[in-house]
């Protein structure tokens, strides 16, 4: 085992291509970064413990508070299937609405858009993905017919000038299938785009991604989707999100979901971590000097209220790093 | 993301996952060799499938070993020197026993880690948990083609070092004058001089020093420390003999900005395959900090198993990188590292499971909890 490893002989890239992800290109980093706040909806979703309406409230207004710009606030799904989001309706209502600031919400069907559009949504949201089997466990469909469910949504959000966001999960990886081609992931993406999502989120739904694959795949989205047209939604399993949100700056992408405290473990590996934190997010994207328009220490406060609520420790370094100072 | 299903028991399991995407064991087969597989079974109780499905898996593996990206400009091999027994444990509240500390790197030594830096001859007094140094020296297993490197922070240390059967030693310095002084009770000066006495030894007695430059990225007295000093500091340790200079992120403040600004002032005094860097994964950069010094050129990165040690600068912070989270992300990236990852995994359970305390790797609480 201690013996000497023969290097693996190694297709040498032409170096013409290199450039465009070596540290010279990090002078072009996006000079700002749009953080999408998902912890309300993806972040609370994946909690085992069930949040009151008045504290979920009150989280979205302190995000509010803390400059976020875009907040996920929650998802009209049945209360069957998601209990967590069983008030959507509620909490929608109960929002203080600032300026400025987008609250999108998730319609998986239209009744669910329906629903949400009558408690006041003025943008919704729709997820896909870019694997078969992922699409038949999630909502028992095959990808094609879930393009025509959304399709539904689609005119109908137009027709009641609602913006519409679509997410691509299993964008670097599924629990079902294993690996997916950035192929299928383009495919994806461009069909949403072309019905009318005016931004695409790829998800890398279980973490498994890591910096060349997400480059791979990137590669081939953006050769058919503008590329401010695309963000990317980084789960942090295996602690990969934040090295996978780098390469995506330094590919142009400049919108990046993430989630207070890092809330939502992941529901396909016990005990394991999900979404990226917005703190540790916020301090990679300050340390660079790229704006966000967020007050760490307002978001702070925020993942400290809710996981005091939810009765868990953050996830977020930073949040561990500072509090204890 | 989207509707949680209840179908969780469908998925693959992890361990398939993992075969997938981490390339294990030899860098070169996709599937497991069967001392791989035992490894497994005894990690999960995992019995590999041969049904149709998970052949087609491995059958897969090899393709996505040959599609994986290249990531241009990156080196094609990178050396972990594995700081879990010395860093780490140091950091950490309970005192483990000898034995516990012997039989933790001997179990390293035969994970393909090529470095392993074993303990501190440093006086018991400041440091509790290495007042065994000698014993753990003269106690582990020295597998052929593996070194192991000891801290050595003045003359009498480095004696007693040699004397216990040492090979290689290293020396720690700073880049910052008040971290210096707190430290070790001098300024950087007159470390450089301390320093100069155990190197030209180590020299003469043909033994390879590492000198380690810590708050590389940032300083908890000073604040920010500019790139200029640490280049200062790194140049008088190179120029003493020390063959590699660690840049130490001590306190984990660095982002990727501030590590692309100390490297490029750094490499322009010394080569880059005579550097390394050692990220503390305090504020969650660490692994964005290793790419971004990967991206410049830097093969060689220093980490901890099961990211042991906390931060001794922020109570309830995690301190070193984890070496499984490390090795996760330089396999997905294609580069040749030559370790195998769930033997780490195994000797990270073990050491966890001595001190008591959970895991700070990603990958593993993934993988154990599955």
């Amino acid at each position: 085992m201690a013996a000497m490893r023969k290097a693996l002989p190694r297709r040498l890239v032409g170096l013409a291509s290199l450039r465009a992800v070596s540290t010279s290109s990090m002078g072009t980093l996006p000079k700002r970064v749009k953080i999408v706040e998902v912890g309300p909806r993806d972040g609370l979703q994946n909690e085992k413990n069930i949040v009151s309406t008045p504290v979920k409230i009150k989280l979205v207004d302190m995000l509010s508070e803390a400059g976020l710009s875009v907040i996920e606030t929650t998802s009209f799904v049945s209360p069957k299937w998601v209990p967590q989001m069983g008030d959507h309706t509620e909490v929608l209502k109960g929002i203080q609405k600032f300026p400025g600031i987008n609250y999108p919400v998730l319609t998986p069907n239209l009744k669910g858009f329906e629903a949400a559009v009558a408690a006041g949504a003025k943008e919704v949201v729709i997820f896909g993905a870019a694997s078969e089997l992922f699409t038949k466990k999630n909502i028992n469909c095959s990808i094609e017919e879930s393009f025509q469910r959304f399709d539904a949504i689609l005119k109908a959000a137009q027709s009641a000038n609602i913006s519409v966001r679509g997410y691509v999960s299993c964008a670097l990886g599924c629990p079902y299938e294993g690996k997916i081609s950035p192929a299928k992931v383009a495919e994806v993406t461009k069909k949403f785009y072309s019905m009318g999502c005016y931004e695409i989120s790829l998800g890398d739904t279980i973490g498994v991604g890591t910096p060349g694959i997400m480059k791979d795949m990137l590669s081939a989205v953006m050769q058919e989707v503008p590329l401010a047209a695309l963000a990317v939604h980084c789960h942090d399993t295996y602690g990969q999100a934040l090295a996978n949100t780098l390469m995506a700056l330094q590919m142009g992408v400049s919108v990046v979901d993430s989630s207070v405290a890092g809330l939502g473990g992941c529901p396909y590996a016990q005990g394991a971590s999900g979404n990226l934190a917005t703190e540790d997010l916020v301090y990679m994207l300050e340390g660079l000097g790229i704006h966000t328009g967020v007050n760490l220490q307002k978001l702070l406060e925020a993942g400290n209220f809710i996981c005091q609520a939810l009765n868990r420790k953050t996830s977020s370094k930073v949040a561990q790093a500072t509090c204890k100072l | 993301m989207g509707n949680v299903p209840s179908a969780v028991k469908h998925c693959l399991s992890y361990q398939q996952l993992l075969r997938e995407h981490l390339w294990i064991g030899d860098s070169v087969a996709g599937a497991l060799d069967p001392a791989q597989t035992s490894v497994l079974t005894n990690l999960h109780g995992f019995q590999p499938d041969v049904s149709g499905f998970s052949v087609s898996l491995a059958g897969s593996v090899a393709c996505i070993h040959w599609e994986t990206s290249q990531l241009s400009g990156l080196p094609e091999f990178v050396k972990i020197v594995e700081v879990g027994p010395r860093d780490g444990l140091q950091n950490e509240k309970v005192i483990v026993p000898t034995d516990i500390k012997i039989e933790f790197i001997n179990r390293l030594s035969q994970t393909g880690l090529s470095v392993i830096e074993v303990t501190s001859f440093v006086s018991s007094r400041w440091v509790p948990q290495m007042a065994d140094h000698t014993e753990v020296m003269k106690g582990i297993h020295q597998y052929p083609g593996v070194r192991y490197p000891v801290l050595t922070p003045n003359l009498q240390g480095f004696h007693h070092a040699v004397a216990a059967g040492a090979t290689e030693i290293s020396v720690f310095g700073a880049a910052s004058e008040s971290f210096s002084k707190k430290n070790i009770n001098c300024s950087i000066e007159e470390s450089m001089g301390k320093f100069e006495e155990v190197v030209k030894s180590a020299r003469h007695m043909n033994i390879p020093a590492r000198g380690y430059v810590s708050c590389a990225l940032g300083c908890p007295y000073e604040g920010s420390i500019t790139p200029q000093k640490v280049t200062e500091v790194s140049k008088r340790l190179y120029g003493m003999g020390c063959y590699e200079i660690s840049l130490g992120d001590t306190i984990g403040v660095g982002t990727p900005g501030s590590m692309k600004r100390m490297l490029e002032s750094v490499m322009k005094e010394i080569p880059p395959g005579a550097l390394a860097v050692h990220c503390h994964d305090t504020y969650g950069q660490a692994l964005a900090n290793i790419l971004t010094a990967l991206q410049m050129g830097i093969n060689v990165v220093d980490s901890a198993v099961s990211g042991l040690g906390g931060c001794p600068y922020a109570k309830g912070a995690s301190g070193n990188v984890a070496t499984e989270d490390l090795i996760y992300m330089l396999n997905g990236l294609g580069l040749n590292t030559g370790v195998n990852l769930y033997k780490v995994m195994e000797a990270g359970d073990f050491i966890c499971k001595a001190v008591n305390k959970t895991t700070n790797s990603k990958v593993a609480q993934a993988s154990f909890n599955a």
